[in-house]
C-alpha cells in the first residue's frame, strides 16, 4: 500500500467553534494508483489533501493516522513533515499557477526552491529539462517570466516541477479547473504519463468534475460535508453509484447531447449543512429523497461491491 | 431585435501603444426574442468583451451595435430593456451593504416614484419567478447566502425591470455542480417566456443544454455559427472538432 | 410576517457580531491598545494641561534658566530668556494636534479627491490627474515655503496648516488610486452602472465604503506627517510668527545653546513629546491594519 488514512480529523479553529472540514476519513491509495476525490465546494476535499501534507497553518490535526510505504507521516507537526514535502508527497494547491512569484525569471525560481530543499540545482537540471521537453515546452521557458506564458504552460511547469523528485504520492487539487477545454485535456493526460512513466508512484486528484475523473482517475472517492459518501472504480460510481448524493450529483451533470427542451435535468435542492455544528446521523438527510427514520443514525461506511464502499442505509448489500 | 454589424474591438498594447490587440474582430450576428444564443469560447477569444459591448460597458471601435434598430447607449432607457449577470456573485455584491442593496439602487434609479406597497409587489413577483422566498434573502449579507441564491438574486434584480435582454456571462461557472442546473433550469423558463438571452461560456455542454443558436468564437472571430443542433451534432470547422472532442464526458472516454 | 420578525433579531445578531469581532481584536491587538494610549493621553495633556499652566507662554519675567521645580508652577523649568517651559509646551502641544488635523485633513480630503477621480475615471482624466500629483510631488516644498514666507508679513497656523495639506496630498492620491483600480474592476460597480448610477454617486457610495479602513489608516498617516513636517519646518525657523511651537522650542533651544548648558528641560519635552505623539500614532497605524485584515488576525 502506498498510502494509507486512518479515521483522520482535521478541524478550523474560529471564534465560532471549530469546523469539522474533515471527520473522521479512512482510504487507501495502491501503488500506481489515480485516485479522484470529487465534491462541492465546503465538503473538506480540498482540506484532506493539504492535511495530507500538513502545509495549512489555519487547520489543526485532530486525530487519525497517515502512513506512507509503510512509514508514518507525522501530519500533526508542521517542521517533522518538512523533509517528506516534496520528496515524498508533494501537492499542487489550486490556482498555483497563479501562485507563481511575478517578479522571478522560472530558471531562477526552480533554483531557489532546489536550493531551499539542500539539493544542487545543477545536478537536476538535465532531467529538468528533459521533462520540460516531455510536457512539450522547450527548455528556453525557464529564461521568462511568469506572465509571459498561457496558463496551460504554467500549470505544465508547476506539475514537472512538483514531481521533479519523484514523490511517491502527488496530491493535484483543481489542477484542471482554471484552462481551456484543450489545455485542461491535455494536462490531465500529462498527469496519467507522469504516473506511467514512473515520476509518481500514485496520485490524488481533488476536484469538482466528476467527468474529468471519468478520464484520468481509477478510482472515485466521493465526500460530503466533511465524510466519506461512497468509493469505486470508475465504472462503479458512474454506472452503478449507490448513495444518493453521488446518483443525484451524476444526475445533475449536462453531457453534450442533452438539451433542455427535451429533458429537464435536476439539481439537489438545499445547502450543505454547517460543519460548525454539523447534524447528528447522515449529513445529507435534509436534502435526501431517500431519508427515513433510519438516517438519525450515522450510516457505516460498508462495501457493497468488489472495491465499492458506501456511507448510505439504502445501498445494496454485497 | 439584438443586431450585431461587423462589430470589432482593438486595444492599444505595447510601448507607449505601439500595437494593436484585436479582443474582437469583425463580428456579426442576431438574437430574437425568446431565443437563447450560446457565445461559446476559450480564454481570449473575446466573448466576455462582446458581452460587456452589447451592454454599453465597454466602447466599440468599429461596427454598430443595434436594439431594436437604435445604437445602445449606456443609458437609463437601454438598461431598462437589456440587464446582466456577471460571472463571480461574491464580486456582484458590494460587501459592506445588504443583498437588498441592489433592489434599493433599482429602484432608485428606474422606480423612484412607486409606493412601498407596489414596490413590496413588484419585488415578492420577482422573487417568485426565480423561486426564492423573501425571507430567505431580504435583509441578509452576501456572505450569509450560497453562490446560487446570490446568482438568483441578481436575475431577480434584472426581472424587476420589464427587460427583453439579458446577458448572462459565465454566470454558473463558479456555482457547484448541483445548483448549476437549477440556475440553467431558471433561464429555459425565462426563455419560454419571451426573454432573449445571450448566454456566455466556456462549457460546451452548457451551451448545448440551453441555447437555440451557437456561435463560437476563437481569438475574436466567429469561426461557427448555426442553431445548436447542427452545430453539435455536425460541426464544419475544425476548431470546433477539436474543441468537441476535448470535452471530458462521464461515459465518453478520451482515447 | 412572523417570519421577518423572527429575522430582525438574528440580524441585529449578526451586525453586532461582526462589529464585535473587530473590537475584540482591537482590544487584544497590543500594538493598537499601546499606540491609542499613549497618543490618547498626549491628546489628553494637550486638552487639559493648558489649564494648569501659570504664566503666558510667551511671556519673560520668569527667573532665567531655570530648572524644574514646583515653585511658582515652573514644572517644566524656564527658558534662557525666562519663559515658562510648561505653558510653552503644552501651548505647543495643542497647536501640533491642530495641524496634524487640519494639515492632514487638507491633504486627506485633496487625495481623496484626486484619487477616487483617477482611480475610476482612467484614460485621458488619470493621465492629467497623474501629472498634477507628479508635478506637485517634485516641487521643493522648502523653497516654496521660503518664497511664501518672504511674501507673507505674519504666517498664523492655518496658513501652516494649508500649506502642509496642499504639499502632501501625493502619496495618499497616488494610494487610494491604486485602491480604486483594484475595486473599479469588482463587478458591483458594474452593477451599480447598469442601475442607471452617476460616477460620483458610484465612488461615495460603493467604492469609499468599502475602503474604510483603509482611508482611516491613511488619515493617521497624515496627521502624523503632518505634525512631524511643522516641526520641521518650525526647527528651520519656518513656523508660525505669532506663536510658540513644540518645533519652534526646540529651534530656540539650540540657537541659544541649550545643550551646551545643560539646559536639558528646554529642548527634552518637546522633542519626547513630538516622537511620542508621532511614534504612538504610527504603532497604532500598524496595530490597525492586523486589526482590519482578516488574514493578519491570530487567534
Amino acid at each position: 500500500m502506498t498510502l494509507v488514512v486512518d479515521d483522520l480529523k482535521v478541524y478550523y479553529r474560529s471564534l465560532s467553534g471549530d469546523v469539522k472540514a474533515v471527520d473522521g476519513v479512512s482510504l487507501e491509495v495502491a501503488d500506481g494508483e489515480i485516485m479522484g476525490l470529487a465534491g462541492e465546494s465546503g465538503c473538506g476535499k480540498s482540506t484532506l489533501g493539504k492535511a495530507l501534507i500538513k502545509l495549512d497553518s489555519r487547520m489543526e490535526w485532530i486525530g487519525g493516522h497517515v502512513t506512507l510505504d509503510g512509514q508514518d507521516l507525522p501530519v500533526w507537526n508542521d517542521s517533522a513533515m518538512n523533509p517528506h514535502r516534496f520528496a515524498d508527497v508533494s501537492l499542487v494547491p489550486q490556482y498555483a499557477m497563479s501562485a507563481l512569484n511575478p517578479t522571478r525569471k522560472l530558471g531562477r525560481m526552480v533554483r531557489e526552491l532546489l536550493h531551499a530543499r539542500g539539493i544542487d540545482a545543477h545536478e537536476l537540471l538535465p532531467e529538468l529539462e528533459r521533462r520540460l521537453q516531455l510536457v512539450g515546452l522547450e527548455p528556453s521557458v525557464l529564461d521568462l517570466y511568469p506572465i509571459e506564458l498561457s496558463g496551460g504552460m504554467k500549470q505544465r511547469i508547476v506539475l514537472v516541477l512538483s514531481t521533479l523528485l519523484n514523490p511517491s504520492l502527488l496530491i493535484a487539487d483543481e489542477i484542471t479547473s482554471a484552462l481551456d477545454v484543450s489545455t485542461q485535456k491535455a494536462v490531465a493526460e500529462m498527469l496519467v504519463g507522469f504516473r506511467d512513466r514512473g515520476f509518481v508512484k500514485s496520485a490524488i486528484v481533488i476536484t469538482h468534475d466528476l467527468s474529468i475523473l471519468a478520464q484520468v482517475a481509477d478510482t472515485i472517492l466521493v465526500m460530503y460535508a466533511g465524510k466519506l459518501a461512497e468509493k469505486g472504480t470508475v465504472d462503479e460510481i458512474v454506472d452503478d453509484p449507490q448513495h444518493p448524493y453521488t446518483k443525484m450529483l451524476i444526475g445533475s451533470l449536462p453531457e453534450v447531447g442533452v438539451r433542455f427542451s427535451e429533458q429537464r435535468l435536476a439539481g439537489i435542492a438545499g445547502r450543505p449543512p454547517s460543519l460548525l455544528e454539523p447534524p447528528t446521523g447522515c449529513r445529507f438527510r435534509d436534502r435526501c429523497p431517500l431519508a427515513s427514520a433510519r438516517c438519525a443514525v450515522e450510516p457505516p461506511y460498508r462495501s457493497c461491491g468488489e472495491s465499492h464502499l458506501v456511507a448510505c442505509w439504502e445501498a445494496k448489500e454485497c | 431585435m439584438l443586431t450585431l454589424e461587423h462589430v470589432s474591438k482593438t486595444y492599444r498594447v505595447g510601448a507607449f501603444g505601439s500595437k494593436t490587440l484585436a479582443a474582437v474582430a469583425d463580428v456579426s450576428f442576431t438574437v430574437e426574442p425568446g431565443e437563447v444564443l450560446a457565445l461559446i469560447g476559450e480564454s481570449g477569444s473575446g466573448k466576455s468583451t462582446i458581452g460587456r459591448m452589447i451592454l454599453g460597458l465597454t466602447t466599440i471601435t468599429s461596427g454598430r451595435i443595434a436594439f431594436d434598430g437604435a445604437d445602445v447607449t449606456p443609458s437609463k432607457e437601454y438598461y431598462r430593456r437589456a440587464q446582466a449577470v456577471f460571472q463571480d456573485p461574491f464580486s456582484s455584491f458590494n460587501p459592506i451593504f445588504k443583498a437588498d442593496h441592489v433592489f434599493a439602487t433599482v429602484r432608485q434609479g428606474f422606480f423612484p416614484h412607486e409606493t412601498n406597497g407596489a414596490w413590496r409587489q413588484r419585488l415578492t413577483r420577482a422573487l417568485d419567478a426565480v423561486c426564492l422566498c423573501p425571507e430567505d434573502v431580504l435583509g441578509k449579507f452576501p456572505h450569509q447566502l450560497s453562490g446560487g441564491q446570490l446568482q438568483r438574486v441578481l436575475v431577480a434584480r434584472a426581472l424587476l425591470l420589464d427587460i427583453e435582454l439579458l446577458v448572462a456571462d459565465e454566470i454558473i461557472s463558479m456555482l457547484d455542480a448541483s445548483t448549476r442546473i437549477d440556475v440553467l433550469n431558471l433561464l429555459g423558463d425565462l426563455k419560454n417566456r419571451g426573454l432573449a438571452i445571450v448566454f456566455i461560456t466556456h462549457d460546451l455542454s452548457l451551451g448545448n443544454y440551453i441555447s437555440d443558436t451557437t456561435v463560437i468564437l476563437r481569438q475574436g472571430r466567429i469561426v461557427e455559427h448555426g442553431p445548436t443542433p447542427d452545430v453539435f451534432g455536425r460541426p464544419e470547422h475544425e476548431y470546433t472538432k477539436a474543441l468537441l472532442s476535448a470535452v471530458p464526458q462521464l461515459h465518453r472516454r478520451w482515447s | 410576517m412572523t417570519a421577518t420578525a423572527a429575522q430582525e433579531p438574528v440580524q441585529k445578531l449578526e451586525r453586532m457580531s461582526a462589529f464585535r469581532e473587530t473590537l475584540h481584536f482591537a482590544l487584544r491587538n497590543r500594538k493598537l491598545v499601546v499606540g491609542t494610549s499613549i497618543a490618547g493621553a498626549m491628546l489628553l495633556f494637550a486638552l487639559v494641561g493648558p489649564a494648569f499652566s501659570r504664566h503666558p507662554a510667551l511671556q519673560y519675567g520668569g527667573k532665567l534658566s531655570l530648572a524644574p521645580t514646583t515653585k511658582d508652577g515652573y514644572w517644566f523649568g524656564t527658558t534662557l530668556l525666562g519663559q515658562d517651559v510648561y505653558a510653552q509646551f503644552v501651548t505647543g502641544l495643542r497647536l501640533a494636534f491642530t495641524v496634524g488635523a487640519l494639515g492632514g485633513g487638507i491633504a486627506a480630503v485633496v487625495g481623496m479627491l484626486v484619487g477616487f477621480t483617477a482611480g475610476y475615471r482612467s484614460g485621458v482624466v488619470d493621465e492629467v490627474l497623474n501629472m498634477l500629483t507628479n508635478i506637485v510631488l517634485v516641487i521643493p516644498t522648502f523653497a516654496l515655503l521660503l518664497v511664501i514666507a518672504s511674501y507673507l508679513k505674519v504666517r498664523g497656523i492655518m496658513t501652516e496648516s494649508i500649506f502642509i495639506g496642499l504639499t502632501s496630498w501625493p502619496w495618499a492620491a497616488r494610494a487610494i488610486r491604486a485602491q480604486t483600480f483594484s475595486l473599479v474592476s469588482r463587478d458591483f460597480v458594474d452593477m451599480a452602472r447598469l442601475s442607471g448610477r452617476r460616477t460620483a454617486r458610484i465612488i461615495f457610495e460603493e467604492i469609499a465604503p468599502n475602503m474604510s479602513s483603509y482611508l482611516f489608516m491613511m488619515f493617521i498617516l497624515l496627521f502624523g506627517g503632518a505634525i512631524l513636517i511643522a516641526a520641521t519646518l518650525d526647527f528651520i525657523g519656518l513656523g508660525p510668527s505669532n506663536t510658540i511651537s513644540l518645533g519652534m522650542m526646540m529651534q530656540l533651544s539650540v540657537q541659544n545653546a541649550a545643550l551646551q548648558l545643560h539646559l536639558w528641560w528646554w529642548f527634552l519635552p518637546p522633542g519626547l513629546a513630538i516622537m511620542a505623539v508621532v511614534g504612538s500614532l504610527y504603532v497604532m497605524n500598524v496595530g490597525l491594519d492586523e486589526v482590519f485584515n482578516p488574514k493578519l488576525r491570530t487567534l
